[in-house]
């Protein structure tokens, strides 16, 4: 993985713990499923 | 049928783990579905549960905490459901 | 993390494109009055084999799980087979959207051989008499003897991709029938006023009535048919269709054109879209990551003109290329706005003496331009 891999990674991972401190009493929603036909941009 | 603690499963063959800067985007060329894994938590788990007997030797070998458990067992079977991840 | 945040997320891009279409040539033996690439005529600067090739070294190293090849008509290529199979052999999934005129019997069972292929078929009418005008005379019996091709090669469940007009909308039921006969799905998307479609858009586009039309019809049928999330400037209507709900370009998709070009997406064929080239220093990569224009794409935008209205959090404000090819600005309302925002300003615009509407930058369209004279 190249050094700016990292540090996008170290970024994501604060930002999640903050949103995450919210949710925490519940559960955490870990993965999310989309179609790969449903973004727009593609004909 | 439902992942427990002591379910041993694996990345599907056909599942493809891509890194993100939120996680990683999982997509199982034979279905064509599109999963976002949304910590990087669960990237390190996903990748390491066919190296472990079962779902629960990976969450410790991972360092997760055992108050995510439930967390991490909705998330695993619903990547079950979505064929990411197969039933060994 | 809410679907929202994964939105927002998505929103400020990824590392690479979910996905992203690659338009292999500007030839074709149709002549569509909507080609969003204004289509027609090869480019003599076309990529040769050995440089897509290198464009699908560098999409494996990046990760790209799937593209979707079109054109102008890409099974125009001598070398189609070549790129599909290498591209598959690479592991990127191939979906390629074809008019059917090159998939006789032969090719039919060639491409049911492949794994990781989908196939979508361009209709725009349940018969001819609907879907000639707008894709030329022939072209429905084109497709359907396709369509026949790939049932008999049993291919599987291949797509029909309809553009939704103001000639067909009313046929949505007819068209899921039609794919529910060949086993296939069908795909609908939202016209553009680009390219060719810049001449065609003010007749082809639905109505407001009928743009309501369509956003029961999805509600009532959307689990089951696909959309591209296209129509998200509908969700104004009310309840949230399926999909993302957001604008791809440069975020999560763009486009390859044939001769390398890279822009934000399928309907923004112009140069203020345009992030650079496959050939450029640091190849597709650098310009997915580092180009000016897809690092603007992902900043927070501004609701503008549209801030005032309520819906914004539902319709986003619709299509960057709708507003940009009818001359609105971007930071207002879709011209399809179905609050009627965008056509009372698209009223004002038409009736002013000085305005000038955006032409795509490149027309390969066939001198002739036949297509459009095929109602006699």
């Amino acid at each position: 993985m190249s050094p700016v891999a990292v540090a996008t990674v170290e970024t994501a991972s604060q930002e999640d713990l903050e949103t995450a401190a919210e949710v925490l009493v519940l559960e955490e929603l870990l993965v999310e499923e989309i179609s790969i036909d449903g973004m727009c941009g593609v004909y | 049928m439902t992942l427990t603690l002591s379910s041993a499963c694996a990345l599907h063959p056909q599942v493809a783990l891509r890194p993100e800067p939120f996680g990683a985007l999982a997509y199982h060329y034979g279905n064509r579905r599109l999963v976002f894994l949304k910590h990087p938590d669960v990237v390190r788990v996903v990748r390491e549960l066919g190296d472990h007997p079962s779902v629960g030797h990976t969450l410790r070998a991972c360092g997760i905490a055992t108050e995510r458990d439930a967390s991490f067992l909705q998330a695993l079977n619903q990547l079950t459901k979505s064929e990411i991840l197969r039933v060994c | 993390m809410s679907a929202s945040q994964l939105v927002t997320q998505l929103k400020r891009g990824l590392d690479a494109p979910i996905c992203l279409t690659w338009e292999l040539t500007y030839a074709c033996n149709l002549q569509c009055v909507h080609c969003l690439s204004s289509s027609g005529q090869r480019d003599d600067r076309e990529l040769t084999t050995e440089q897509a090739f290198a464009v699908l070294d560098e999409l494996r190293d990046l990760q790209v799980f799937y593209i979707n090849i079109g054109g102008g008509e890409p099974m125009v290529r001598r070398d189609f087979f070549d790129i599909i199979e290498y591209s598959i052999a690479n592991d990127i999934g191939v979906k390629f959207s074809t008019n059917g005129a090159f998939i006789d019997e032969k090719n039919a069972q060639r491409l049911a051989a492949m794994d990781y292929l989908d196939i979508q078929i361009s209709l725009d009418g349940v018969d001819a008499i609907t879907n000639d005008p707008v894709r030329g005379v022939g072209s429905y019996d084109i497709a359907r003897r396709a369509m026949d091709n790939l049932k008999a090669a049993n291919f599987g469940p291949f797509k029909i991709s309809v553009v939704v007009t103001r000639h067909n909308v009313d046929q949505l039921d007819e068209f899921k029938a039609l794919a529910d006969s060949y086993g296939a799905q069908l795909r609908i998307t939202r016209l553009r006023p680009s390219g060719r479609g810049v001449d065609s858009w003010n007749d082809l586009h639905p109505t407001n009535e009928q743009q309501v039309q369509i956003y029961n019809w999805l509600l009532a049928h959307g689990d089951n048919v696909l959309t591209g999330d296209s129509f998200f400037h509908l969700n104004a209507l009310g309840e949230s269709l399926p999909g993302l709900n957001m604008c791809g370009a440069g975020r999560v998709v763009c486009l390859i054109d044939p001769i390398g070009d890279v822009y934000a997406c399928p309907f923004v064929l112009h140069d203020q879209f345009k992030a650079g080239n496959v050939h450029d220093t640091g190849g597709f990569t650098s310009v997915w990551r580092d180009s000016e224009l897809f690092t603007s794409l992902r900043e927070p935008e501004s609701a503008g003109a549209c801030a005032s209205c309520g819906n914004y959090d539902s319709c986003q404000g619709g299509c960057m290329a709708a507003k940009f090819f009818t001359g609105l600005p971007l930071d207002g309302p879709d011209p399809e706005c179905v609050t009627g925002h965008g056509a009372t300003l698209l009223a004002e615009r038409q009736a002013s003496p000085v305005s000038i509407t955006p032409k795509p930058s490149k027309d390969h369209s066939k001198p002739a331009r036949s297509a459009l004279s095929v109602v006699s």
